[in-house]
Parts: C-alpha cells; sequence; structure tokens
C-alpha cells in the first residue's frame, strides 16, 4: 500500500536525510521525500498498519532533522 | 515572502547594522567580547539550538552541528588572537543569508512552477429550476450531469456538448494556441477555457477521473521518480560531509604533531585550528544538494507548459539521451485518417466521378466509402441511386442517375471485362467504370501529417542518429512515407506482436549507445510503449490508456513536439551537469586553498553561498523553454 503525506522541511539535504530515516523505519517498505513538492510518499509492507509505522516514521525523521514536520 | 522568512531578513538587516556599529566602538578585553556576542547570538541562535538538539539525537553530521562547531570555535579563537570576532559573526551571517535566499528562491519557483501548470478548476455550474446558475465543487458533480460553462471559464470536467457553439483554448493543456473549434456532439476535455460561446455539457467522467486531474496529479508526482543524478547527489553528500570533517580532524591535529615532533619547529594550534574550523564551513552540502531536484522539477515544469508531459525525473534523464527513435507510422507521422488524395486517369470531370463513387457506395459503412462521402463534400441524395449490389471483396455496381456505375478495386474491373489502368500511385485504388467505360481511379491514402518531415529533421538536428518507422501497412506505403520524411529504416506488414520485436531487436543491436524512444499513438501499442526504453504517446489529450503507458505524453498530435522534448530535456540535464561540476569543483578549490593557508573562513562563506545562489538560479534557466 502507498500513501502521500504533506511534509515541511526547510533544506534539500534535509530532506535527503528525512528519506533515508523513512526508509529505515521498520514496516517500510520504500520511501520518497520530494523536497520541491514537499510530499512523502510511503510504501508500507503488507500487514503493517500506516498510523503507527507512519509514527515511528516521524520521531525518526525528527531525530535526524529537528526542523522537520510530517502532516498525518 | 512568508513571516518566516521575513524574521530572518530582519535578523540579517539588524545583525549587519550591529557589525558596521561595533566597528566603531573602541572596547577592549571581555567587554569587547560580550558586545559582539550580541550580533552572534541574534543571527545563529536558532542554529546552536538546532546544534545542541543535533547532539542529543547524536547527528554529529548535521550542518547547524557543523556551523556551530565552526563559529563557536572562531569565537573562541577571537578571544585568544585579540578580539578579531567580525569573522565567526560575518560567516554565520553569510551562511543564514545562503539559508535565506535558498528559502526564498525554492519557494518562487515552486510557485512559479505551480502557475505554469494552473489548470486546476475551481468550480462547475450547475442549472437551477428557475434557469439560474449554482456553483458547486467539481468532485460533487456525478457522471452524466449537465454541467454549463461560460465564456472565459475553465471546463471543470470532460463531456460532451449538448448544445451551444463555441472556440476552446487548449494552450494550458497542449501548448498550443490555435483555438478548436466545438458544437454539439463534440467531446470536450477539461482544463480548456471557453472562449466566446455558453456550452451546456453533459459530464462523462468524475472529477477525479477527468482530464485534467490525471495531468495535474502526473505533474505532480512526477519529481518524486528520481533521476540518477539525484540519487548520485544525495549519495555524494553523505560521504562528503563525514569526509570533510575527518579531513578537518586530521588537519588540526597532524600538521601541528609534526611540526612539533619531526621538524622541531612552533606547532602554531591556532592556524592549523582554524583551518580545520573553515573545513568544517565548507563541509555543508546543501548546496549541491538542492540545485539538482530543483533543476529537474523546473524542466517538468517547463515541459508541461509546452504540452509535453514527462511521468518522472529519472525519464527527462532518458529523454536526453535518446539516439534512435522508433515511430509507429499511423497516428503518429501520417493523420491515421484516409482521405481521397487524388483522381487519375479519369474520362470524366473529377467532381463527376467523386458523385458516381460516392452515390454508388452510399449505402457503405465501409472507412473507404467515408472518406469517398467527405471528399464529395455534399449530401447523399439516396433517390439518385438504384439498384446497390455489393460484390464482396471486390466493389459496389449501382445504377446513378440511370447510368450503370462500378466501383471498386482491379479485380472487380476484371470480373466486368473492363480495362483498367494501373496506378503510379500508393494507396488503396478505386477503379470506376461508367456504362461499361473505364472512367478513372481515385486514390485513397493516409495523410501524412504537414508537420512530420519537418519533426524527423528536427529530431536528426537534436542528435538522434538512428529513425525507424514500424507499420502494418503494406510496404509500398511504407516505403513512400518513409523516402518522403527522410525516416533512415522501415519495417512494415508487421503485426503488433511483430513490433515488440522488432524494438527488442533494436535495444539488443544498440545496446550501451544511448536509450531507445518508441513513439506511438497510444491505441493498442501498450506493450511496445512499454517495452522501451521511453515510451511516447502522442496526441493523447483525453486518451487514459496512452496516459497510463508511457513514459512521457505529447498531449497534441504535432511529432515536432518530439524534437522539442528532447531539447528541453537536454538543456535540462546540461544545466544539472554544469551545476553538479561547478558546486564539487569550487568545494574542493576550496579545501585545497584553505588547507594551504591561501583562504579563510571568509572566502569559504563567500564560495559556499555564492555556489548555492549561481546553482539556483542556473537550475531555474531551465523553466524558460519556449524558444527551444
Amino acid at each position: 500500500m502507498k500513501k502521500t503525506y504533506k511534509i515541511d522541511v526547510d533544506c534539500a539535504n534535509c530532506a535527503n536525510k528525512m528519506e533515508l530515516a523513512a526508509q529505515r523505519t521498520e514496516g517500510v517498505k520504500n520511501a520518497t521525500v520530494n523536497f520541491m513538492t514537499l510530499k512523502m510518499q510511503v510504501e508500507f509492507q503488507e500487514g503493517q498498519d500506516p498510523k503507527a509505522v507512519m509514527e515511528q516514521v516521524r520521531k525518526n525523521c525528527k531525530k535526524v532533522e529537528n526542523d522537520c514536520e510530517i502532516f498525518l | 515572502m512568508n513571516r518566516k522568512q521575513k524574521k530572518m531578513l530582519a535578523r540579517i538587516l539588524v545583525t549587519a547594522a550591529l557589525l558596521v556599529i561595533l566597528h566603531f566602538v573602541p572596547a577592549e578585553g571581555w567587554l569587547r567580547f560580550g558586545l559582539y556576542l550580541i550580533p552572534y547570538l541574534l543571527i545563529g541562535y536558532d542554529i546552536l539550538r538546532k546544534a545542541g538538539k543535533g547532539i542529543r539525537n547524536r547527528q554529529v553530521f548535521d550542518e547547524n552541528f557543523l556551523m556551530a562547531v565552526a563559529t563557536v570555535g572562531a569565537m573562541a579563537l577571537g578571544i585568544w588572537r585579540g578580539g578579531d570576532y567580525t569573522e565567526a559573526i560575518g560567516v554565520m551571517l553569510f551562511y543564514q543569508v545562503g539559508e535565506w535566499f535558498q528559502s526564498y528562491a525554492v519557494n518562487k519557483s515552486r510557485r512559479d512552477i505551480g502557475q505554469l501548470m494552473d489548470i486546476r478548476p475551481d468550480y462547475a455550474n450547475l442549472e437551477t429550476e428557475d434557469g439560474g446558475l449554482e456553483q458547486v465543487d467539481p468532485d460533487e458533480v456525478e457522471v452524466g450531469t449537465v454541467i454549463v460553462v461560460q465564456p472565459g471559464e475553465r471546463v471543470p470536467i470532460d463531456g460532451v456538448v449538448l448544445d451551444g457553439e463555441s472556440t476552446l483554448n487548449t494552450s494550458a493543456l497542449t501548448g498550443e494556441s490555435l483555438p478548436r473549434a466545438v458544437g454539439p456532439g463534440d467531446e470536450i476535455i477539461s482544463g480548456c477555457i471557453n472562449l466566446n460561446g455558453r456550452l451546456r455539457v453533459r459530464t462523462t467522467q468524475v472529477f477525479e477521473e477527468s482530464t485534467v486531474s490525471k495531468i495535474l496529479d502526473l505533474v505532480e508526482n512526477a519529481s518524486s521518480r528520481k533521476s540518477r543524478s539525484e540519487n548520485f547527489i544525495s549519495r555524494f553528500a553523505r560521504v562528503y560531509t563525514p569526509a570533510v570533517c575527518a579531513a578537518a580532524l586530521v588537519l588540526a591535529v597532524l600538521p601541528p604533531l609534526v611540526r612539533l615532533v619531526g621538524l622541531g619547529m612552533a606547532p602554531m594550534w591556532g592556524e592549523w585550528i582554524y583551518r580545520a574550523l573553515t573545513f568544517l564551513v565548507v563541509s555543508c552540502p546543501c548546496a549541491l544538494v538542492i540545485s539538482i531536484p530543483l533543476s529537474f522539477f523546473a524542466g517538468i515544469g517547463g515541459a508541461s507548459q509546452a504540452g509535453i508531459l514527462v511521468k518522472g525525473s529519472n525519464y527527462l534523464e532518458a529523454l536526453a539521451q535518446t539516439r534512435c527513435v522508433v515511430f509507429d507510422k499511423t497516428g503518429t507521422l501520417t493523420q491515421g485518417v484516409f482521405q481521397v488524395t487524388g483522381v487519375y486517369h479519369n474520362t470524366l470531370p473529377e467532381e463527376d466521378l467523386l458523385a458516381y463513387a460516392a452515390l454508388a457506395e452510399s449505402a457503405s459503412s465501409h472507412p473507404i466509402s467515408k472518406s469517398l462521402q467527405s471528399a464529395y463534400g455534399k449530401p447523399l441524395d439516396s433517390r439518385r441511386v438504384a439498384e446497390i449490389r455489393e460484390e464482396s471483396g471486390q466493389g459496389v455496381t449501382a445504377l446513378v442517375d440511370g447510368h450503370r456505375v462500378a466501383a471498386g478495386n482491379h479485380r472487380l474491373m476484371e470480373t466486368l471485362g473492363i480495362p483498367w489502368e494501373s496506378g503510379e500511385q500508393v494507396g488503396t485504388i478505386v477503379h470506376v467504370a461508367v456504362d461499361g467505360q473505364y472512367a478513372g481511379q481515385i486514390v485513397i491514402s493516409d495523410v501524412v501529417k504537414p508537420t512530420a518531415r519537418q519533426a524527423v529533421e528536427a529530431l536528426k538536428r537534436a542528435g538522434v542518429e538512428e529513425t525507424v518507422m514500424l507499420t502494418g501497412d503494406l510496404q509500398p506505403v511504407a516505403e513512400q512515407v518513409a523516402g518522403e520524411l527522410g525516416i533512415g529504416q522501415v519495417y512494415s506488414q508487421l503485426l503488433p506482436g511483430d513490433k515488440v520485436a522488432q524494438v527488442e531487436d533494436l535495444l539488443a543491436r544498440r545496446a550501451g549507445r544511448g536509450k531507445v524512444a518508441f513513439v506511438g499513438d497510444g491505441i493498442n501499442d501498450a506493450p511496445v510503449l512499454a517495452r522501451a526504453d521511453i515510451g511516447i504517446a502522442m496526441g493523447a489529450m483525453g486518451s487514459d490508456a496512452a496516459i497510463e503507458a508511457a513514459d512521457v505524453v505529447l498531449m497534441d498530435d504535432d511529432p515536432r513536439k518530439l524534437a522539442k522534448a528532447i531539447r528541453i530535456s537536454r538543456k535540462c540535464l546540461g544545466i544539472v551537469r554544469q551545476n553538479i561540476v561547478f558546486a564539487i569543483g569550487i568545494k574542493v578549490l576550496c579545501l585545497l586553498l584553505v588547507a594551504v593557508g591561501l583562504a579563510g573562513m571568509w572566502l569559504a562563506v563567500f564560495a559556499d553561498v555564492g555556489v548555492m545562489i549561481l546553482a539556483v538560479l542556473n537550475a531555474i534557466r531551465v523553466m524558460f523553454v519556449k524558444n527551444l
């Protein structure tokens, strides 16, 4: 399952860091962050609850880039 | 400017003013340090705070952390070196100027490119019972609802015109400024602007499935499919920062130790630590990273304004490497509509011959009789025709105005024992005999698009080495079209499956020598579109299948757009390359100069911010594609 979320982040490299952090989160199959459109597209592994996974993704993103937001 | 940016700008200006004032204040010692601490904290407090959080999250290579270490270090060195704090504050100031500019430029180009594709309709008009109009959200309109489109309004949902005549401006979709006339029964697609007449339209789609929604969705998500250059630069950034930081550490420790122990000289700790701190300033990768996605975003936006939808940055990249273009003939190079292209060997006036043929064929719904009728151009009076007999696979005979007319292929002439002229023209030939006498032949063929020849030439100029045409048509027809257009290779009489095989063959033959693009009209060539390196569908306005199957979609059916698409992609990739080389080059040069002591922190931060500003401006240049 794929879902797209709006995000807010200030710099392109920070967006790349968020992408990496999201990809490394458990339950995420793949993630892409589009800095120009400020969107994060997340593909979840099967049987995962997107809500719970996204909470974790957000936590992990905040760790690598404090000044970011994912609008769940 | 948003609030964040305004606040930042104010901080930048106040800090700059404070620096100038402090320059004339004759304070010494700790008082001086205290005074200079004010502008430092004013410009850098957010960075210091983020750095603190970074440490807690163990993000050592966070650029805020690096900037904090560099400037705090420079402040400390300032105390030691007799009160020169301007450098530390200046570095922070310029770093913030760079960040501010980046955020401003990115926001602006987001808006500009958004405007290029501003085709989203805001409302749909429903008729109310008293004859008035009610504006509703297009999302709420169900299929089959009658909506009204007033002059000057955007068509909100795909549909069929019930009544009203008007012209539509399709330029937002196709990049073509020629308006299109529509009347009752015509299909119209959302996103066009109604120019002059009021139209009542029955919707055939829900808003979500309408052309305009699909296009917006496609363009907005396109830059999420990342190109190789983007992946390269983000991998590079991941390695670059730690590498430069490691180098900084080595620079701070090794040379002084070597001087002290190996050469017996003064270690000059301060100088080497200063150089190491300068390394940290250069280690921020943002300047490098920002320009690449921005270039692709601008390229995709610019292309969509020209009626070329590119489904991903990766396809834009592949398009720039296209060296071989394979065309499907029908609907791509030709109009895919059969027309009377000439009348030959006629013993009667052309018009009479066409009238006889059209009347004799009037009962048939075959495409050939349709094209005869449209060439005749007048309504057919069925009372003039009698005794129509269809000879299967040969043609028809009929009594027209009392004359016995036979119209069909040469086999019909042979059956009737009428001597016929062989044609030099390529196409479908309809022989006509009147009262047992040969009266002439009408040639019907698929018409080559008027711009097809220019399109092939433009492709060759754009660097395409090989052009190939695939068609299910007979060889002579194919050869003639290819010769006329200057296409290098032709494969004719292909079944749909053969086309895939041909493209696979080409892919194997051209492996390692650029990409192979296939251009089709999107109707029943989806497997070939998918198999080629890049599938390009043209004339796709309103065709869902084509938009699904292709990687690049040309909204109108002008083949010249192909070369334009390639030129846009080349420009985009050229600028991407310039930016990568320029940004990395300047960074490396900077590091070298700093390492040998020829440059200080000032130059480092100027180079960093300067490179970024130039790279961003260069990236925005991609958006301007009009004159390509």
